[in-house]
């Protein structure tokens, strides 16, 4: 019997643990009207379940303990009786109707996406999201901003992990409170899944079909997620990061980004006439690359062949300078080599395509310029 | 059942062509498996292609001896009507099986046609999955003009697949007189109307390869011409190498009439090849009429 | 039925092959059978040395031991290991083994086809594994979602798809032969509803699996030509649909998940009666309960995909029929206990796995109907809350079933008891580790952590480690059956021809170990 005091050794580690304290070990009750009907509906069967569960462990524990062969209990003969094998098929379809019926009101709420007032299309590509507000001009890249260095401890200690480990984007998705968001989810390449727990939002993003979803926020605040399907290598990094402002806040925030986007534009413009060094091409280029281009092709240039080619010693890379440009500002449909054209700047892009043509041995010796790229593209 | 019978169930001791079997479909997978994975990449020319060809050698070779050893089981009287049973049962759920895997088949012809294809272009609650993804695309089918914008022409049914239908539907019922002829011991007949069956059968595949290149060079409809083209492909493909199978059974069948097995109480060997060929004729009219004509 | 072993006559042919020619050649159900069960468990530790290195992975947060892309190697292989490599073969290996006896015939109807059934396995698996070298293994876990698995794939498709090819053409001949020996070879006046429930499960089970294997086969051919050969069936831009892959795989797939619940129905339903020592209760209501599991099986499928854009409609139509299957699931439940009610109880090992099966699955199932509500699954649906649901009743169901079947034929295989002692700590440790291994992923999904992932938020941490201690000792624990049967067939007390007292059922009618050859003149039934 040592093993049967082990456990309890165990379990009593188990319940005296800061466990219970610090993770929730229940469903989040949302910030959404959909939200609450959901854990509800959770709630509801999780008592359903636990009652019937009751029920049937404890005629069988009783069982197990009175009618035991050791306390000399004799077998009865009975094996059947209709009476109760109906009265077992029947009551169970009551219960299950009464879990039927508010479940389809709820889901019928969820899928109704009428009369929103603000429309965001969201999609999803390997491993970011990208979120472009309809009829606002204004769009733009979601990344994980959780450095490198905090998650990957394959070759060393790294850094300490920050607070919202793996759940911290460079620019979170703005929406504002008590407005009826729509959301169009669709995908570039493989499925993925947008999903925020506080809203009780995950929806497919279907390459090639637009899935629709709504939510309407009761409180300000900043929401987490993560994408919910597995899609390749860095699924697991891929977060979701939603702000919810006042509706105030929200407008201004909207203008503030229009404005913005202006001054972008005329950057980019400005750009065009600098010439860089072969220094500065290299530096902007390697921090460039190391956010947007060692997830696949890894810091190092190796990259994880067959899926994603090295650029290290790469033909593309050594050779002809515009068909370099070409892969990188408009990507190869039906792989995981995205557009970077509109993800990047005309500087950016100069200066990480010029970083490949010179790093890890690749000594070229080229040097990219903005102007370069716009006129092998036209961009 | 009388337990006579019973008692004369033949377990037969042991046999080394199950496990060439196995060593033939792994020689098979296997070499497919790379031979397929190299389309396309630039190394060429490794030993995929010979692991494959291997495979299929060691199966015709296990197909000949475990035929070759049932054969002369059977003609020496070890079976047993339950035997014969037996083996009817598992031919045809064998045949069942194949059904289900056409099943998968026809399930996306039809997904494609009542689904997928009218929801591109803004069926149902899909609007937007028309009107911003897929402006300029009509859902129709055939479908011709693809939502990428590939376009091809339909394959219609009259010409060719009428002639085949034709083909087919007459090998059919000359299959049911052979069987006739057996059951009366009339072994004239019997090989008249099985050989018109193969020559039937054989004509159909003739055909069946025409139409391919009339698809291929003059229709620009291709296996990667939209879900039509795969669809048209796979379906008539598969039935393609059904009819292919079922041909080399009517075959083997026909060689050993020749040879002058079977009796018309006991033809185990002429029924399943009867019975895949039949499976095979059915398949096709669906096919006709899903394929082709709707 | 007759019970006494001296009337029946056992007509030992004499002749067995010797030395390895006996394993390849065999036509012996029980050569099979035993080949069968020893594949399924090397299959099941290889399985589980993968879910070891997963679960040391996400002993805490960070990248420790494996790179992404590799873990998705492990999960994808790992899921597809432990269903194709051990349960499903360790059924068919029982069915080899049992049922010929149960029904009181010779062999299995298709001796010949029975021994290629098998040796195809170790082949299939072979290509699988050997992707591992060949510039990695699937990594697009169990389900292979396109698009992942065809145009973004690791070039890993080929090999997979033509390894389910041959695992498929085993299965079906597998399933055609139990049909065909159920069918034809129950020995006279064993009449349908008096077979052994346990020969039930497996018949119904076999019918699932001609229906759904060739569905794979063509799902996956599909995937090929989609991969390699520029078809577009789940390709959108060509006029297909990703989600297409989903509804035909599920097809398959919700099928497939009672491919391995069946059969451990019906190895409860017959060691719970042996050690209550009273007979089944509801017999018939069993029967039928299996058949409408097996027939709602095939209109469930898509409650898998709740999340993936289908019409309302056709949520709630999944969602009902997905509900409805707790029915005759729940006749089945209570049919065990009212089995156990006033019988005379005692706690064997087949027995205690018996009983941890009835109420663990039973969670699971719980589990799964609260999957089965559509809009909460919205929340649940890839979190680790499918994970628990799923490993609740795959190891703590299907696999505590196959220990259970184990332990209570061990003696008629073998001829010797097993040891009782560490039998039992082989199920003590089993039940204690399993819980800590899988009940507390059930918070983690809830909090929010998605299955599939290397690497986690800081607050799933400690339920982390703590699953993962429950994993390793779950795993370590899995070595005393290893030693429990080694030591069984080594040596040990001479087993009687009926070592349980309760038992009933024509296998129990033969000396222990079974000869090589029971029923070469059929039993009576009466
Ligand atoms: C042996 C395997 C097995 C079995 C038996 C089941 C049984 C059930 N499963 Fe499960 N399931 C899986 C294996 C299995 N499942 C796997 C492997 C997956 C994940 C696949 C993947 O994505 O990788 C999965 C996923 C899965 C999902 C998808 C989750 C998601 O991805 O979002 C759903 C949703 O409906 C579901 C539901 C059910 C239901 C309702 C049952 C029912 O059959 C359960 C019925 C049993 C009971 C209900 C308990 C006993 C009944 C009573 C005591 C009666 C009284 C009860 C009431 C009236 C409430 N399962
Ligand atoms: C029948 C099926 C079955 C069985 C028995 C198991 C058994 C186990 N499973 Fe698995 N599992 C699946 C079917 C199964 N699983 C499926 C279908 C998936 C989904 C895959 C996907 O997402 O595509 C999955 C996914 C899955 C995940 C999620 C991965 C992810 O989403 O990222 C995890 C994580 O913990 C896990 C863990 C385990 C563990 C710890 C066991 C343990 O029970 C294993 C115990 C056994 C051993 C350990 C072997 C014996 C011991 C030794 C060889 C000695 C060495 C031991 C030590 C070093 C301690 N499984
Ligand atoms: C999501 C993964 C991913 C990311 C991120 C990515 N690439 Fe790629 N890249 C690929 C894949 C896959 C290919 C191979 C395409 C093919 O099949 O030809 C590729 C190919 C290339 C090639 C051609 C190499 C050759 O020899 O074929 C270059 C150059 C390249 N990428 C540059 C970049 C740059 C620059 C960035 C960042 C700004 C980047 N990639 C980011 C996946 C990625
Ligand atoms: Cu994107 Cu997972
Ligand atoms: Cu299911």
């Amino acid at each position: 019997m040592r093993s049967r005091n082990l456990s309890w050794l165990l379990l009593g580690v188990l319940f005296s643990s800061s466990t219970w304290a610090e993770s929730s070990i229940n469903l989040t009750e949302g910030v959404t009207g959909v939200s609450h009907d959901v854990y509800d509906l959770h709630m509801l069967v999780l008592y359903i379940c636990t009652v019937i569960g009751l029920v049937v462990f404890g005629a069988m524990f009783w069982s197990m303990f009175f009618h035991r062969k050791s306390k000399g209990h004799v077998a009865a003969t009975f094996h059947e009786s209709t009476k109760v094998e109906i009265l077992w098929t029947v009551i169970p379809i009551f219960i299950l109707l009464a879990m039927a019926i508010p479940a389809t009101n709820t889901l019928i709420a969820i899928e109704n996406n009428d009369n929103s007032e603000l429309t965001i299309q969201i999609t999803g590509s390997q491993w970011k999201w990208h979120y472009s507000y309809f009829d606002q001009d204004l769009d733009y890249f979601s990344v994980l901003s959780t450095p490198r260095a905090q998650w990957d401890n394959l070759s060393g200690p790294g850094e300490e992990k920050g607070e919202n480990y793996l759940l911290e984007v460079d620019k979170p998705l703005v929406i504002p409170i008590n407005r009826k968001v729509r959301f169009l989810i669709t995908s570039d390449d493989v499925i993925h899944s947008w999903w925020v727990p506080a809203f009780a939002v995950k929806q497919d993003a279907v390459p090639g079909f637009i899935n629709e979803a709504w939510t309407n926020v009761d409180e300000p605040g900043v929401y987490r997620g993560q994408c919910a399907e597995l899609c390749g290598k860095d699924h697991g990094y891929m977060p979701i990061v939603v702000t919810a402002l006042p509706e105030n806040e929200f407008d201004a925030w909207l203008k503030e980004q229009k404005v913005a986007a202006i001054a972008a534009a005329e950057a980019e413009k400005a750009s065009l006439a600098e010439r860089m060094t072969m220094e500065e091409l290299m530096t902007l280029g390697e921090s460039t690359y190391v956010a947007s281009c060692a997830a696949c092709h890894q810091a190092n240039g190796a990259g994880f062949p067959p899926s994603f080619p090295a650029l290290k010693g790469s033909p593309i890379a050594l050779g002809d300078v515009s068909k370099h440009i070409d892969i990188v500002v408009n990507g190869k449909s039906g792989t995981g080599m995205q557009a970077f054209g509109k993800q990047l700047t005309l500087k950016q892009l100069a200066a990480v395509i010029t970083y490949e043509r010179n790093a890890w041995g690749n000594n070229t010796g080229d040097v990219v310029q903005t102007a370069d790229v716009k006129a092998a593209t036209g961009k | 059942m009388t337990t006579k019978e019973y008692e004369s169930y033949y377990v037969p001791a042991d046999s080394q062509w199950p496990i060439i079997g196995a060593l033939a479909l792994f020689c098979i997978a296997f070499g497919a498996g790379g031979f397929v994975s190299q389309i396309g990449a630039e190394t060429e020319g490794s030993g995929w292609g010979y692991l494959l060809m291997t495979g299929i050698a060691i199966v015709i070779y296990m197909i000949v001896g475990w035929i070759a050893n049932v054969i002369s089981e059977s003609m020496s009287g070890l079976y047993s009507e339950q035997m014969s049973a037996s083996f009817r049962q598992g031919m045809s759920w064998f045949i069942f099986s194949e059904v289900m895997f056409f099943c998968a088949f026809f399930g996306a012809l039809f997904y494609a046609r009542v689904l997928s294809v009218p929801w591109l272009a803004g069926d149902g609650a899909n609007v937007m999955t028309g009107a911003v993804l897929w402006p300029e695309f009509q859902a129709a089918w055939p479908l011709i003009k693809t939502p990428a914008g590939g376009e091809t022409q339909a394959m219609g049914w009259f010409g060719l697949p009428l002639l085949n239908t034709v083909l087919l539907l007459t090998s059919s019922v000359t299959a049911h007189f052979a069987h006739l002829a057996l059951l009366k011991n009339d072994r004239t007949k019997l090989k008249l109307f099985l050989g018109i069956t193969i020559i039937l059968g054989i004509s159909f595949m003739f055909f069946q390869v025409e139409e391919y290149i009339e698809a291929y060079q003059h229709m620009n409809l291709r296996l990667d011409s939209g879900i039509y083209g795969s669809t048209f492909f796979m379906l008539t493909g598969f039935h393609g190498m059904h009819v292919t199978l079922g041909t080399v059974m009517l075959i083997v069948v026909f060689m050993r009439v020749l040879k002058g097995h079977f009796t018309p109480t006991d033809h185990f060997g002429f029924e399943a090849a009867s019975w895949y060929w039949h499976f095979v004729d059915v398949v096709w009219v669906l096919l006709f009429l899903f394929v082709y004509i709707l | 039925m007759t019970t006494s072993t001296t009337d029946m006559a056992h007509d030992d042919h004499g002749y067995m092959a010797t030395g390895i020619k006996r394993w390849l050649f065999t036509t012996n159900h029980k050569d099979i059978g035993t080949m069968y069960l020893w594949f399924a468990f090397i299959m099941f530790l290889t399985g589980g040395s993968m879910a070891m290195v997963i679960r040391a992975e996400l002993f805490q947060p960070g990248l420790q031991i494996v790179n992404p892309d590799f873990f998705n190697q492990l999960t994808t292989v790992h899921g597809l290991i432990m269903v194709f490599g051990a349960i499903m073969p360790a059924f068919t290996g029982l069915a080899n083994w049992m049922i010929p006896m149960m029904i009181g015939a010779p062999d299995m109807a298709l001796p010949r086809l029975n021994n290629w059934s098998f040796w195809i396995l170790p082949f299939a698996f072979t290509i699988l594994l050997s992707s591992f070298f060949l510039g990695g293994a699937p990594n697009f876990g169990w389900t292979f979602y396109a698009p992942l698995s065809t145009t973004y794939s690791n070039g890993s498709t080929a090999f997979f798809v033509f390894a389910v090819h041959i695992m498929g053409i085993s299965s079906i001949m597998g399933a055609i032969n139990v049909i065909v020996t159920i069918m034809n070879l129950r020995a006279p006046g064993m009449t349908y509803m008096k077979m052994p429930l346990f020969v039930w499960t497996f018949f119904i089970t076999a019918y699932l699996l001609i229906a759904v294997m060739p569905v794979l086969a063509g799902v996956v051919t599909m995937l090929l030509t989609d991969t390699y050969f520029g078809t577009s069936f789940f390709d959108a831009s060509g006029g297909g649909d990703p989600v297409m892959f989903q509804h035909i795989f599920w097809f398959f797939g919700h099928p497939e998940v009672y491919i391995m619940i069946l059969p451990a129905f019906g190895i409860v339903s017959t060691t719970i009666p042996t050690f209550s020592r009273k007979k089944l209760f509801g017999y018939s209501s069993m029967v039928y309960a299996t058949s409408s599991i097996a027939f709602l099986s095939f209109i469930v499928w898509a409650h898998h995909m709740f999340t993936t854009g289908m019409p309302l409609i056709g949520e709630l139509f999944f969602m009902y029929c997905t509900l409805l299957i707790a029915v005759p699931t729940g006749v089945k439940v209570f049919n065990w206990m009212a089995t156990m009610w006033r019988g005379s109880i005692s706690f064997e090992v087949p027995m205690m796995f018996s009983i941890a099966f009835v109420i663990l699955f039973t969670i699971g199932g719980f589990s799964g109907l609260m999957l089965a509500m559509a809009p909460v699954d919205f929340q649940y649906h890839d979190t680790y809350f499918v994970v628990a649901h799923f490993h609740y009743v795959l190891v703590t169901g299907s696999l505590f079933s196959i220990y259970a079947a184990a332990y209570y034929w061990l003696p008629k295989w073998t001829g010797h008891m097993f040891n009782e002692t560490l039998a039992k700590a082989h199920f003590w440790c089993s039940l204690i580790s399993v819980n800590l291994l899988f009940f507390p992923m059930h918070f983690l999904g809830l909090a929010g952590m998605p299955r599939r992932i290397p690497d986690y938020a800081l607050q799933f941490a400690d339920f982390n480690m703590w699953v993962s201690i429950g994993g390793f000792a779950f795993g370590l624990s899995q070595l005393i059956f290893l030693a429990v049967v080694i030591k069984c067939i080594r040596g040990g007390e001479k087993a009687p021809a009926k070592p349980w007292d309760g038992a009933e059922g024509l296998e129990w009618t033969v000396p222990s170990p079974a000869p090589y050859h029971t029923f070469s003149t059929p039993p009576k039934i009466d």
